[in-house]
């Protein structure tokens, strides 16, 4: 599904953000990739959704070699991905609505087949009622619901969350956790970088931490331990 | 194209200012080009018309019988440079001296003898009318035995020569400053455009947008812009023009294909100027 092996990647400006990182995450796996700000959490998941190019090693995604990724194919690589961020990108001008069908306009999907897929994501994720409000009037933890009803509605295999907590308090980070854990019940790999350690204690899944571009723990292969080292 | 089309077009609903602001900018660029397009067209007209009094006149032997001269005559109309020649008689001569030169009309009454020659007076093409046909042509013609002398004012035709060749000169160099200068105000406005919406770009591009996706709404919408300003470009040359004629001198405005022409030029700028800024955009994000 994912595969990093012995993956580098240097800074433009000399040193490295990544120092041989490998993992492997399997279809269907909730993973939560954890570190400090700076450790390469944002690096690691740049690269799964090709943003920017590996140093050296190697990265599988999804059936595509991202080394022989041509800049044309991207665009392919990234309908398979759901991509959420801290800071939701949503177009203000547009309704939460139209920020969903966005993505399917985008990719060529069948017009007549748009509304329905579109009422259908937003049902998932709690937000059928405010599908007309434009993110302004909306909160940060429907805002990210939004931007996930966007990450969803292309049926991705995996949805790459960078974040998807951090500008949200306490009851909406709950709530948006809840919804990323119900989208993996229903099959989608997540892989979910945060730095909020409640969250992570609060679910069993695995957990891979970074410290300063190298993979420092990863619950699969190493012994467990009762309390992540990160505080 | 649904779809690009209406993502065209909602640009103007989404950015009435800016949009407003870039067809402005293209017209006023289109404007100033078109400006000195009419000067051109204008300077150009000015030229024919002087270049209209190119004239050969071959003065004849006297006594050359008509049906020579005739002949003749047929002959030097056959020049490809020619568009017409003319005989005028010895008393059609006189005749018309009478009536060009009052002044001496008495004098003219009072000649026993008329003075002047017979002539065959050529007129040329107008795209031979330049130093080089005109000496050619008279070599030409001095070249019948029954021709005694060619007239043509050299030093004039030189000068309409040298006149024609500034026109182009500045012309073309004055004509290619502005339109580069038109094309680079405009290209600075686009990419305006496409730096606004930068932000719809990267998130097309993460939901996995093609770029040709991403590019042909804003090529669309850069040649609409484009043609929209040459159209008001066009609107304001012809209120110059309206106001010029009034006050100051006749002139002429462009003719049908020059306006289009310029029309055209503004989509050409508006599209190639959207294709560079948001293929350059592309490449960085």
């Amino acid at each position: 599904m994912i595969k990093l092996t012995n993956v580098f990647k240097a800074f433009p400006k000399g040193g490295l953000a990544l120092k041989d990182v490998s993992f492997h995450i399997a279809k269907g796996e909730f993973v939560f990739l954890t570190g400090h700000s700076g450790a390469g959490k944002s690096t690691v998941l740049k690269l799964i959704y090709a943003e920017e190019p590996v140093t050296s090693g190697e990265v599988r995604v999804s059936g595509f070699n991202l080394a022989e990724l041509r800049r044309r194919d991207v665009p392919m690589l990234r309908r398979r991905l759901g991509i959420v961020f801290q800071d939701f990108r949503l177009l203000e001008e547009r309704t939460a609505e139209e920020n969903v069908a966005f993505a399917l306009e985008v990719t060529g999907a069948r017009r007549a087949s748009i509304p329905a897929r579109v009422m259908r994501v937003l049902t998932q994720v709690g937000l059928a009622a405010k599908a007309q409000a434009s993110p302004r009037e909306l909160s940060g933890g429907e805002q990210q619901r939004v931007a996930i009803a966007r990450a969803l509605v292309n049926e991705p295999t995996v949805l790459l969350a960078d974040e998807p907590t951090g500008n949200l308090d306490e009851r909406a980070t709950r709530g948006v956790f809840q919804l990323l854990r119900d989208i993996n019940a229903s099959g989608t790999a997540v892989v979910m970088a945060t730095h909020d350690l409640d969250l992570v204690r609060q679910a069993p899944y695995r957990v891979i931490e970074l410290q300063e571009g190298a993979l420092v723990y990863d619950s699969e292969v190493d012994e467990p331990r009762d309390q992540a080292v990160t505080p | 194209m649904n779809l690009v089309i209406r993502e065209a077009l909602l640009t103007f609903r989404r950015a009435p200012l800016l949009s407003t602001l870039s067809v402005t900018t293209i017209a006023f660029s289109l404007f100033v080009v078109g400006l000195f397009g009419l000067v051109a067209v204008n300077l150009q007209d000015a030229l024919r018309g002087v270049a209209e009094r190119v004239e050969i006149v071959a003065y004849l032997l006297p006594g050359t019988p008509i049906e020579t001269i005739t002949l003749a005559e047929k002959d030097i109309e056959a020049f490809p440079e020619v568009q017409s020649a003319t005989y005028v008689s010895e008393d059609s001569a006189l005749g018309r001296a009478r009536g060009e030169l009052v002044e001496f009309r008495d004098v003219l009454q009072e000649l026993e003898r008329n003075p002047l020659p017979a002539s065959i007076e050529v007129k040329l093409t107008p795209r031979f009318r330049d130093a080089e046909h005109v000496n050619e042509v008279a070599e030409r013609l001095r070249g019948f035995g029954f021709v005694d002398d060619v007239r043509f004012g050299r030093d004039w035709v030189e000068k309409l020569d040298r006149l024609r060749q500034i026109a182009a000169a500045v012309g073309l160099v004055v004509g290619a400053a502005f339109a580069v200068v038109a094309i680079i105000i405009i290209g600075t406005t686009i990419r305006m455009a496409v730096l606004q919406r930068s932000r719809e770009i990267a998130i097309m591009r993460l939901v996995g947008a093609t770029d040709g996706f991403i590019r042909r709404p804003f090529l669309l919408q850069g040649a609409i812009k484009g043609m929209l300003g040459g159209l008001a470009a066009i609107g304001l040359s012809y209120g110059a023009y309206v106001l010029i004629n009034r006050w100051l001198l006749q002139v002429a405005f462009f003719s049908r294909e020059q306006a289009l022409a310029i029309v055209g030029f503004g989509m050409l700028i508006g599209l190639f100027g959207s294709a560079a800024s948001v293929g350059r955009h592309l490449r960085r994000v």
